[in-house]
């Protein structure tokens, strides 16, 4: 396949649309000087990222990272970021001072990985805009087969929630032990 | 249905088991699998419930272990008299259509030795530190992680697949971290749980490697297949042998403490004692031995040009380290050093052929280490010290720790007709029979080395005038019943497996180990060699004479010289005082300077080592982060001196204590890793 | 549509979380950086899925595994961050040395 063919498929231009929003947004995650734009652009990036599961026919999944993330997981962040005290304006202390090693391995990676995945996959397609898997079967093969690791992730939450409950309970004084308990 | 329902339908596999006759164990041994259980559901008790009771847990863990000793029991009585084979496992994953993981649990010979040692020695540790932690910190904390380290050991014995085996492994060490630094209040037990931890870490790359290179040459992960294989010849598997075996032993060298990995071992006695005493009898130390003992067949029929290096190892650990015993003034310190040279015995007589010897002295082991363990815990629950130099004249105020003590240390010096005389006598028969004389008079030399420390500890211990403070009383009966429990087995065991008696009925330990899914070629003593069992007697009584003359003469009033049980020596001592200024000037130039020579060697080069490629990666960490901050020459400078350095505080500056740039480090490595594979395949 | 465009825009984003995660000294922001990653590897999972189109979804399956660990991963990281905030009232890693020997 020709570039000209891959680019004269109307469906490639939809992905490079998002394909750009997802990659800016991704790079202003990691480098604006304000925290909160960071969660936000952070959720450009799953948005976008959502759109392509639409494409790969994945349509639960995308409603799920859309719901999950940024309806939760975001707002969790805006809530750390608020109670951590982080000003809101620009702030000179979010980087460390050394950008250049990291520049130059994450560019390294993102050449190995792009060459690796060029090498192995070089012209197979994905089902263009293919029947949207149903719910239904990721429900069946969720309670199906999955139902162990489904099983063990659903622990894993309960431990997240108790553990974080217990890891930013504050203990209480002294005092204020004896406050509660005359109360 | 899926993977679900194939896990509900828990399919046993009935082991194949040509030419050797055994049953398969009925009920019991496909039940065999809740001894592996029953510790971590007394783990989850003890946390949930255990701080309510009176014993703050410790009551679960006894009934559990309690119970498991009723499964050793029946199976040990039944493979001493058909012999019991049998497996049951269950698939947990597949990959692809070939590589199965299965978990289960393995009834046989050696399997049933292990459970039954660590469920008996392991219920009376247990119930000895009921009366050894009262009173003391986190009690429950410490009951629930020892039920850990029992389950986690049942399950290492249990493993029909090295698979399971690493899990068991791990699980083993998870726990002694926890346990060695139960105090932690105290930096140093904190950074002896971490040194460990770490040291048995480096070894377990040897045996995951291991695993995996043995495991993908056959198709499976089975010690039955690995052995039948190794029998049969495969090609696959002889290809790989001699590597995989490496590895194995190595993973081995961690665990059981083999020299130069031994470092962590003496460090660990950090925790409470019978913490020790489990981890030196029946869990952990016996690991590595038990693991040469599962895959002996490949180190009998493929990977021979290995057993020397083993044996090499052994020799080293069982003579060298056996001398430090001798300048360690830690009670716990001595039987530690101890344990590491009974640990080198057993690896050696493993790699010699000897599977059966180095087995049956692994087993008598257990019982009088644990019990000098266990009288070492209430001697320092009684003086409030480890040093010995604040102990003396205890068996006064002590007789029940003083007697078992007794009989411990003759069974651990190798004296007639104790436990470990036979099995040290079996382990120089060997090595005599494998044609290695010169790690034959190495062990015996051993056994003298062996006799001499040990008296000085009872010396140093029981005799002489106290020097602690405050009034030493023995300990309850709770504390004291285990040591009775365990002194009657350190005297009798070693009957069970005297060379050419058969026991009418039930036969003899050789017999029982040979249990296994393929027969294992080892060498036996067909009668007592009654000469080398003379030089190996000789050579302890030589130990304790000598030991008597330089710790015990000069050391107490006339009546108590007297009083002392071995009135043969007495006059001899007396008349011939001369040999007691000999004795010290030959044993003090020799043996003196050479254990200090060891120590010193111990202390410096070996953990210099340890530390220098610590301060090596150190220095490399550094190096990234000199160019990170613009400061690249200064960094290697810092970096080289800090290497010359080589040992104390000096080095820490250079571990920078940010994440990011172990990040980055991290990034590059993979990356290195990643276009090393790609550009490989 | 080709599988490795799908592939190839997951690496940029995997790389930008790796920058982000070796550059930022905000542990929130570190964070972040961590929840991009994740992002790239589900991408490359769907898109797998996609080209395979196995019978029971798996790669879908392991997005939304992935995603629940993510949710647990961030609610842990944020009390730890909120701990570390309380005791010493920054959110720099670059302060967090104790742990060093």
């Amino acid at each position: 396949m020709t570039f000209a063919d891959w680019i004269s498929a109307p469906v490639n231009w939809v992905f490079l649309a998002i394909g750009l929003i997802v990659l800016l947004s991704g790079f202003r995650v990691v480098t604006s000087k304000n925290v909160v734009h960071a969660a936000l652009f952070l959720v450009g990036a799953l948005a976008g990222t959502a759109g392509l599961f639409l494409m790969l026919s994945a349509e639960f999944v995308a409603w799920v990272l859309v719901l999950v993330y940024i309806g939760a997981v975001i707002v969790l962040f805006l809530f750390g970021i608020m109670i951590t005290r982080a000003p809101t304006g620009l702030d000179e202390g979010l980087d460390s001072d050394n950008k250049a090693l990291p520049a130059l391995l994450s560019l390294g990676l993102f050449v190995l990985l792009a060459w690796s995945s060029v090498a192995a996959f070089g012209g197979e397609e994905v089902a263009s805009l293919g029947e949207p898997t149903s719910t239904e079967t990721i429900a069946t093969s969720l309670i199906g087969r999955f139902v162990i690791p489904f099983e063990v992730v659903s622990f894993v939450l309960l431990a997240a929630l108790i553990g974080g409950i217990t890891i930013a309970r504050r203990d209480l004084t002294p005092l204020e032990e004896e406050e509660r308990a005359s109360v | 249905m899926g993977a679900f329902s194939d896990l509900l339908l828990i399919a046993a596999e009935e082991a194949e088991h040509a030419e050797i006759h055994a049953g398969d164990g009925g009920w019991w041994a496909d039940t065999a699998g809740i001894m592996l259980i029953l510790p971590f559901v007394a783990y989850l008790l003890i946390i949930f419930f255990g701080k309510r009771l009176k014993y703050q847990g410790g009551e679960f863990a006894v009934g559990a272990l309690a119970i498991n000793l009723l499964w050793a029991t029946v199976l040990f009585v039944m493979n001493m008299t058909g012999g019991v084979l049998d497996q049951t496992t269950f698939e947990i994953a597949r990959i692809g259509s070939d590589l199965v993981f299965e978990l289960g649990w393995v009834v046989d010979g050696l399997s049933i030795m292990m459970y039954f040692l660590v469920n008996f020695v392991g219920l009376l540790v247990f119930i000895y530190a009921l009366g050894y932690m009262e009173g003391d910190v986190r009690v429950a904390n410490f009951f629930a992680s020892f039920s850990i380290f029992a389950g986690a050991m049942l399950v290492l014995v249990g493993a029909p697949n090295l698979i399971q085996l690493i899990v068991g492994w791990e699980g083993v060490g998870l726990a002694s971290y926890l346990l060695i630094g139960h105090y932690w209040e105290d930096m140093d037990n904190v950074k002896a749980g971490n040194k460990a931890f770490m040291t048995n870490k480096v070894a377990d790359v040897g045996l995951i490697l291991g695993a995996i290179l043995l495991g993908l040459a056959i198709g499976d992960f089975d010690f039955g297949h690995l052995s039948e294989a190794a029998v049969a010849g495969n090609v696959e598997l002889n290809a790989v042998a001699l590597t995989g075996g490496f590895l194995l032993f190595f993973g081995a060298m961690g665990k059981s403490a083999q020299f130069p990995l031994h470092i962590w071992l003496p460090d660990a006695m950090a925790g409470p004692t019978p913490v020790s005493a489990l981890m030196h009898a029946a869990t952990m130390v016996t690991a590595g031995i038990y693991l040469m003992a599962r895959v002996f067949p490949l180190f009998q029929n493929m990977a021979q040009d290995a057993r020397p290096w083993m044996i090499a190892i052994g020799a080293i650990t069982l003579f060298a380290i056996g001398l430090l015993a001798l300048v360690a003034n830690d009670i716990k310190k001595v039987l530690a050093y101890s344990t590491v040279s009974q640990l080198g015995y057993m690896m050696t007589a493993v790699a010699a052929g000897g599977y059966t010897a180095g087995l049956f002295h692994l087993f008598t082991h257990a019982f009088f280490k644990a019990l000098l363990f266990l009288g070492a815990g209430s001697v320092i629950h009684a003086v409030h010290s480890n040093d010995m130099k604040d102990m003396g004249g205890l068996r006064k105020y002590m007789p029940t720790t003083y007697w078992t003590f007794i009989v411990g240390s003759l069974a651990l010096a190798g004296i007639f007709p104790l436990a470990g005389f036979w099995s040290k006598d079996e382990i120089l028969a060997t090595l005599g029979h494998e044609g290695y004389t010169t790690v034959m008079w190495i062990a015996i030399a051993g056994a003298f080395v062996t006799a001499f420390y040990m008296t000085r500890a009872v010396a140093l211990t029981f005799f002489g005038e106290y020097k602690g403070h405050g009034k030493p009383h023995e300990s309850g009966k709770l504390m004291a019943r285990p040591l009775i429990g365990l002194a009657i087995p350190s005297i009798f065991v070693g009957v069970l497996n005297i060379p050419g008696v058969d026991w009418p009925g039930i036969g003899n330990f050789t017999e029982w180990l040979g249990v296994r899914v393929v027969a294992m070629g080892d060498y036996h003593p067909e009668s007592v060699d009654f000469g080398l069992a003379a030089v190996g007697l000789a050579a302890a009584l030589l130990g304790i004479v000598v030991g008597w003359m330089i710790w015990g003469a000069d050391r107490k009033t006339q009546e108590e010289r007297d009083s002392f049980a071995v009135p043969v020596l007495y006059p001899l001592l007396r008349q011939k005082y001369y040999i007691d200024h000999a004795a010290l000037g030959i044993v003090g130039a020799t043996t003196g300077p050479l254990a200090r020579f060891v120590d010193w060697t111990n202390t410096y080069i070996i953990d210099g080592i340890v530390n220098g490629v610590g301060a090596l990666t150190r220095g490399l960490g550094t190096f990234v982060y000199g160019i990170l901050d613009q400061r690249g020459v200064d960094g290697i400078f810092n970096g080289l001196s800090a290497v010359a350095d080589s040992a104390g505080s000096g080095l820490r500056k250079l571990q920078t204590g940010r994440i990011q740039q172990y990040a980055a480090s991290f990034v590059a490595g993979a990356i290195v890793l990643a276009v090393v594979f790609v550009l490989v395949s | 549509m080709l599988v490795n465009q799908f592939l190839i825009l997951a690496a940029a984003l995997f790389s930008l979380g790796v920058y982000g995660l070796l550059v930022r000294r905000n542990i929130v922001l570190i964070l972040l950086s961590v929840e991009l990653m994740l992002n790239a590897v589900n991408i490359n999972l769907v898109a797998f899925e996609s080209m395979i189109r196995s019978a029971d979804a798996t790669g879908q399956i392991f997005t939304i595994f992935i995603i629940t660990v993510a949710a647990a991963e961030v609610g842990i990281g944020l009390a730890i961050v909120l701990m570390i905030f309380r005791n010493r009232r920054s959110a720099d890693v670059s302060d967090l040395n104790l742990m060093r020997w």
